[in-house]
C-alpha cells in the first residue's frame, strides 16, 4: 500500500533522527568516561556504541516495515536509557583497571558492561522478533489463560525453591544456575500477568461495574466478583512473606488495581485497593515489630527509611552512601567517570541511579526521569488511542507498571519511600530485566502502531462517502459502559 | 475506559513529580550537608586527590626554597601522588599524608591550606573557576633551614657512638623559628602515602611494630632527665638571687643533702675537688656538689619558679603555626614534685633535682628553648615551623609569621651573665667541640642517669655574632653511655656551623 508508506515515513524519520541523537549522547558519554578516568580515550571506545547502534537500527528497520505507525519517541528514549546503562556499567569496570593499556585491552563484551551489552543485543533482537511474531496484539489474547497460569508458576518458583537456588542478597526472586547465571522469572511473570489481567477484565468488566451494593457512598461490588481481587491481593501478601520483597508485591497489586479501575471506570476499586494496600503495609510493619519472622525484612526496611543515619555502618549504610552520592553530585554532578560509585553496595543493580546521580547530577537525573516519563506517557497515550479494550488494558497496564516500578525503585533509593529491591528499567545490570522491558516496549510499539494506524488501512474497513471514516465496530467489548 | 486511563496518567505524573521534588531535596537542598558529611570521607578523598596538593618547602640558602613534600600527577584514579624526595630527612618535621589513615605534623595541621580547602584560598578557588585552571592547594614554607636539617640528620645518624635513638632541634632565638628538627630513628614517609591500601597498611604496621618507634618525633613528643643541662636554670636562679658569676660557692668531692645518706659526687675525681669554686667555674666544669648544694640553699620554690620561667610545666605549648596556634603537641617538661609524703620540700630530692636528676624531664625542644632564652637576652620566643603560606601560583602570600614573645625567662642582665658563663663552658670547659669560628658559642653539656640504661648524652647551646643570637640548639643521644655528651656537643657544633655557613658568615 503506497499511501500507507507515505503516511508513516515522516514518523519513522523522526524516530531515526532521535535514535541518532540518543546514540550520539551515548558515544559522548563513553568518551567522557574514558577521558575522565584514564586521561585519554582508548582507540576503540566507540565499539560498544557501534554494536548498540547496529542493533537499534535493525530494530528501527523492523519497525519501519512491521509497525510503521508506532510511536517514534519510545525506541529512542529506551535506547538512550539502555545505552547510558551500558556505558555506566563499563565505567564501573574501569574502576578495576590499572591503566590505559589494560583498558584498551578489554573487549567490547568484557566485564559487567560487556555482559550488559550482550544482553542488550539479545533483548533488542527479542523485541524485534516479538514484532515479527505478533502482527496484531489482539492475537495475544488467545493465549491469556496459558500466560496467566505461566505467570503464577514463574512468580512462585523462586518462592518455593530452596534459598540456595533462589536467594540473592536476601530476596528470593531468582532461579540460579550456579553462581554465574541467574534469571529473575518475576520480570517475565509481570508481563504475562498484565496480559492475563487485561483479558480477564475485558470479559468480566460489565459484571464488575454493574453489579454492586452501595455503602457509605461507595459502590461495592458483589462478594463473588470481589473474590479475584482478594485472591490477587492475598497472593501479593504471600509474595511479600515468601519472597521477602514488598516492592514486587506492591507492583503486582498496583498493576492489578489500576487495570481493574481502568476496565470498570469505578474509583471505588482504587479506594478499596489503597485501603487494602495500606492495611497490608501497616499490618506487615506491626507484625514485623511484634513477631518478626517473615515480616522482619519489611520492618527493618521501614526503620531504615525513617532514619538511615541512625546506623550508618550497619543497616543504613547502603541508603546513606546513596544519599551521599546524590548530595556529592549536587546540581551538575562530578562528570561521567568523576564520581566514586563503587562505594555504594549493589550500585550496578538497585542503586545504579544513585551511582549515576553522583556523576551526572540533578540535571542529568531529571533528564533520565523525563525519558522514563516519555515511555510511560507514550504508552498510556497508545492505550488512550487504541480502539479495542484488550489493547487499552494491556498498553495501560504495561505503561503504568513501568512507571510504578520506576517510582518504587527510585523513590526507594532517594529515601522517598522504604527501599524495595527492584531493577531500574533499562539501566540495571541483568538480562532478565532488560529482556522483559524490551518485550514490554515491543508490546507498546505494537499497540501504538494499531492506535495510530489510519482507519482506512486498519483492516480494510469501508470509508464512508465524503471521505470520513465509518463508525467502528471494534473487536471485543464496547468502549462505552452504561451505568445503572 | 479513556477517563480512568487519563487519571492513571495523572497519577504517574504525580508520582514522577514526587520523584523530582525529592531529588531536588536530596541533591540541591541537602546536597551540601551530604557532601560534607564526615562519614562521606571516601568521596571527599577522591575529590581531595583530584587537585594538586601544595608543597611543603624549606629554606635552601639565600632566598631559594626547596620542596620536601610535593604532589605529582599520575594516571590512576587518584590523580595526584604525594612524594617525599628526601625520604627520612624531613619525615618528622613535614609529616606524611596517607590516603588511608591519619596525616601527621605539617601535613596534618596545615591540611586545609595544602589541600586548598582553606578560607584563605577562597579567591584562588574562584579565580580558578573562571580561568578554567585547575584549583591547586597552597604552599607552606617552613622556617627549617635545609643545611641545618641535613647536617643534623647526617651527624645524628652517623654519630660516632653508634647510638640509634636521639633527637636534635635548632631554632632561631630571636624569632622562635625552628631551623632543624630531627628525630632518630627516622622513617621514609613515601610508602605511607601509597595509593595502594595494602602497601600503606604494611608500611605502617612495620613502622608501628618497630620497637625503636621510628614514627615518634622525639624532638617534641617525649621527655628525658636533662642531667647537668639543668644547671643553667640553677645558675639563673642564683644570679637572680644576687650572685654574680664570680661569687664563690662550696665545692668538694662529695655532698650529702640533709635528710639522707645518699652521697652526691662529681663526674670524676678531678672535677672541683677544691673546697671553693666560683659560679662560672662550677658551670664550666659541671660541678655537681656545688649545684646540689645551691639547689638546696635556694629551695624548691625558687628553682621551680625559675624552671617555669624557662618553659617547664607549660602544658599548652605547640610548635607549628602561630596564627592558628596549631601544630605539633609538645610534651610538657617537668621539674617534679621534690616533696615528702606530707608535701613539704624533700631536700634530698632537691639536691638530685638541681643536677637534673630525680624527676626532672625535658624535651629536646625545651633544651633548645633554654639556650635560646639565654642567647636572646632573656626573652623566650614562641617556637614555630610555619613561616609563610604561599598561594597556589606562589605570587601571593597569605600569611607571614609574626614572631611572638612567649615569656621573659630572666632579665637581660642575668641573661648576659649566663651568656658569659655558658661561653666559658664552650671555651674552657666540657664543650669545646661546639666552637664555631667567628661566633660566640655558649652551651652546657649534660649526662643523665636513668637507672635503667646507659647514661643519656645532652648538649644545649647557642651561637651569637656581635651580640645577636643566630641559633640555639639541643642535641640528645639516648643511652649513649660514656662520651655521650661529648658526641652530642660535637654534633651540635656541626649543626651550628651549618646554620652559620648558610647565612654566609654574617
Amino acid at each position: 500500500m503506497p499511501r500507507l508508506k507515505i503516511d508513516s515515513t515522516k514518523r519513522r524519520n523522526s524516530e531515526l533522527a532521535l535514535l541518532a541523537l540518543a546514540l550520539l549522547l551515548v558515544l559522548a558519554y563513553s568518551a567522557t568516561v574514558e577521558a575522565t578516568m584514564l586521561d585519554t580515550i582508548t582507540p576503540d571506545f566507540w565499539v560498544p556504541t557501534a554494536a548498540l547502534a547496529a542493533v537499534f537500527l535493525a530494530l528501527h528497520v523492523v519497525i519501519r516495515f512491521l509497525a510503521p505507525f508506532a510511536d517514534p519517541a519510545i525506541i529512542p528514549a529506551a535506547a538512550l536509557l539502555n545505552g547510558l546503562g551500558v556505558g555506566f556499567l563499563r565505567r564501573l569496570d574501569l574502576d578495576d583497571v590499572s591503566g590505559v593499556a589494560e583498558a584498551a585491552d578489554r573487549g567490547a563484551f568484557a566485564g559487567g558492561g560487556g555482559r550488559q551489552l550482550a544482553w542488550t543485543l539479545i533483548s533488542v533482537i527479542l523485541a524485534a522478533a516479538l514484532l515479527v511474531l505478533i502482527r496484531d496484539h489482539r492475537n495475544v489474547s488467545r493465549y491469556s489463560y496459558t500466560l496467566g497460569f505461566g505467570a503464577i508458576i514463574l512468580i512462585m518458583i523462586p518462592a518455593v525453591l530452596p534459598a540456595r537456588f533462589s536467594e540473592v542478597n536476601g530476596a528470593k526472586l531468582w532461579i540460579r544456575f550456579g553462581d554465574a547465571f541467574a534469571i529473575q522469572p518475576g520480570e517475565f511473570g509481570k508481563l504475562a500477568l498484565v496480559v492475563f489481567f487485561a483479558f480477564y477484565l475485558v470479559r468480566k468488566r460489565e459484571v464488575l461495574s454493574l453489579a454492586s451494593k452501595r455503602f457509605l457512598g461507595i459502590d461495592f461490588p458483589r462478594g463473588r466478583d470481589l473474590g479475584p481481587v482478594l485472591v490477587v491481593w492475598m497472593m501479593s501478601l504471600l509474595l511479600l512473606v515468601f519472597v521477602k520483597d514488598l516492592g514486587t508485591a506492591l507492583l503486582y497489586f498496583g498493576m492489578f488495581v489500576v487495570t481493574l479501575y481502568v476496565a470498570t471506570e469505578r474509583s471505588s476499586w482504587l479506594i478499596i485497593g489503597l485501603l487494602l494496600f495500606f492495611g497490608g503495609v501497616f499490618l506487615a510493619y506491626y507484625l514485623g515489630e511484634l513477631v518478626g519472622g517473615p515480616f522482619a525484612n519489611f520492618y527493618d526496611r521501614a526503620t531504615i527509611w525513617l532514619d538511615p543515619f541512625s546506623d550508618i555502618d550497619g543497616d543504613g549504610y547502603q541508603l546513606v552512601q546513596a544519599l551521599f552520592a546524590f548530595g556529592t553530585g549536587g546540581l551538575f554532578g562530578a562528570g561521567p567517570g568523576g564520581g566514586s560509585p563503587g562505594i555504594i553496595p549493589e550500585v550496578q543493580n538497585d542503586f545504579i541511579f544513585a551511582g549515576m546521580g553522583e556523576e551526572i547530577g540533578l540535571f542529568g537525573l531529571v533528564a533520565l526521569l523525563m525519558l522514563y516519563l516519555i515511555i510511560v506517557e507514550r504508552g498510556l497515550r497508545a492505550a488512550l488511542d487504541v480502539r479495542d479494550s484488550f489493547g487499552k488494558l494491556v498498553a495501560g497496564g504495561l505503561a503504568f507498571t513501568l512507571g510504578l516500578q520506576v517510582f518504587v525503585i527510585i523513590g526507594g533509593i532517594t529515601g522517598l519511600i522504604p527501599l524495595t529491591g527492584q531493577t531500574t528499567p533499562f539501566l540495571s545490570s541483568g538480562g532478565s530485566s532488560l529482556m522483559a522491558n524490551w518485550m514490554l516496549v515491543a508490546m507498546l510499539l505494537r499497540i501504538s502502531d494499531a492506535a495510530r494506524r489510519p482507519l482506512a488501512s486498519g483492516g480494510g474497513l469501508a470509508t464512508a462517502p465524503g471521505g470520513k471514516p465509518a463508525p467502528q465496530q471494534l473487536h471485543g467489548a464496547p468502549t462505552e459502559v452504561i451505568r445503572p | 475506559m479513556n477517563a480512568p486511563l487519563r487519571k492513571a496518567s495523572i497519577v504517574i505524573l504525580v508520582l514522577f513529580g514526587l520523584l523530582f521534588a525529592n531529588l531536588n531535596w536530596v541533591q540541591a537542598a541537602k546536597g551540601e550537608e551530604y557532601r560534607t558529611h564526615e562519614r562521606n570521607s571516601f568521596r571527599l578523598r577522591d575529590v581531595e586527590y583530584d587537585k594538586q596538593r601544595g608543597n611543603i618547602e624549606v629554606h635552601a640558602g639565600g632566598t631559594s626554597t626547596e620542596a620536601v613534600a610535593l604532589s605529582k600527577s599520575t594516571d590512576g584514579r587518584l590523580r595526584y601522588q604525594r612524594e617525599y624526595p628526601f625520604g627520612d630527612v624531613y619525615a618528622h618535621v613535614a609529616g606524611y599524608k596517607p590516603v588511608y589513615g591519619t596525616a601527621s605534623s605539617v601535613e596534618r595541621f596545615e591540611n586545609d591550606y595544602l589541600s586548598g580547602q582553606s578560607d584563605e584560598l577562597f579567591t584562588d578557588r574562584v579565580r580558578a573557576m573562571f580561568t578554567g585552571e585547575e584549583a591547586a592547594g597552597g604552599n607552606v614554607l617552613l622556617s627549617i633551614s635545609k643545611a641545618a636539617q641535613e647536617a643534623a640528620y647526617k651527624e645524628l645518624k652517623e654519630n660516632k657512638l653508634g647510638v640509634k635513638v636521639g633527637a636534635a632541634v635548632a631554632l632561631d632565638p630571636s624569632t622562635g623559628g625552628i631551623q632543624a628538627m630531627v628525630s632518630m630513628p627516622s622513617f621514609d614517609p613515601s610508602p605511607l602515602a601509597s595509593h595502594t591500601q595494602a602497601d600503606t597498611d604494611a608500611a605502617f604496621a612495620a613502622y608501628d611494630g618497630d620497637k625503636a618507634k621510628p614514627l615518634l618525633n622525639r624532638a617534641v613528643a617525649e621527655t628525658w632527665p636533662p642531667g647537668s643541662v639543668f644547671k643553667v636554670i640553677d645558675s639563673a636562679a642564683a644570679l637572680e638571687a644576687g650572685s654574680t658569676p664570680e661569687t664563690m660557692m662550696q665545692a668538694g668531692p662529695s655532698y650529702v643533702a640533709p635528710g639522707t645518706t645518699h652521697e652526691i659526687t662529681n663526674a670524676s675525681a678531678n672535677v672541683c675537688p677544691q673546697q671553693q669554686i666560683s659560679l662560672i667555674d662550677a658551670l664550666t666544669v659541671s660541678c655537681n656538689t656545688s649545684f646540689s648544694r645551691l639547689g638546696v640553699e635556694l629551695g624548691r620554690d625558687v628553682i621551680k619558679k625559675k624552671a617555669q620561667d624557662f618553659g617547664f610545666e607549660d602544658e599548652a605549648l605547640t610548635c607549628g603555626n602561630l596564627k592558628e596556634n596549631s601544630g605539633l603537641t609538645v610534651a610538657t617538661s617537668h621539674v617534679g614534685d621534690v616533696a615528702n609524703a606530707d608535701g613539704t620540700e624533700d631536700k634530698a630530692a632537691m639536691a638530685q633535682t638541681a643536677i637534673g636528676q630525680k624527676d626532672v624531664r625535658i624535651t629536646p625542644l625545651q633544651g633548645a628553648m633554654i639556650a635560646a632564652a639565654v642567647a636572646n637576652d632573656g626573652v623566650q620566643m614562641r617556637p614555630y615551623l610555619v613561616e609563610r603560606l604561599l598561594g597556589p601560583d606562589r605570587t601571593s602570600t597569605h600569611y607571614t609569621v609574626n614572631p611572638e614573645e612567649l615569656r621573659r625567662s630572666v632579665s637581660s642582665d642575668v641573661a648576659r651573665d649566663l651568656q658569659t658563663m655558658m661561653e666559658s663552658v664552650v671555651n674552657n670547659g666540657t664543650a669545646t667541640s661546639a666552637q664555631v669560628e667567628g661566633y660566640d658559642v655558649g652551651g652546657k653539656t649534660g649526662t643523665s642517669q636513668n637507672g635503667v640504661t646507659d647514661n643519656h648524652g645532652w648538649f644545649v647551646g647557642y651561637a651569637m655574632k656581635d651580640g645577636k643570637a643566630v641559633s640555639a640548639v639541643a642535641v640528645f643521644l639516648e643511652a649513649a653511655g660514656n662520651g655521650g655528651s661529648a658526641e652530642a656537643t660535637r654534633i651540635a657544633g656541626q649543626i651550628l656551623k651549618a646554620v652559620t655557613s648558610e647565612r654566609g658568615g654574617n
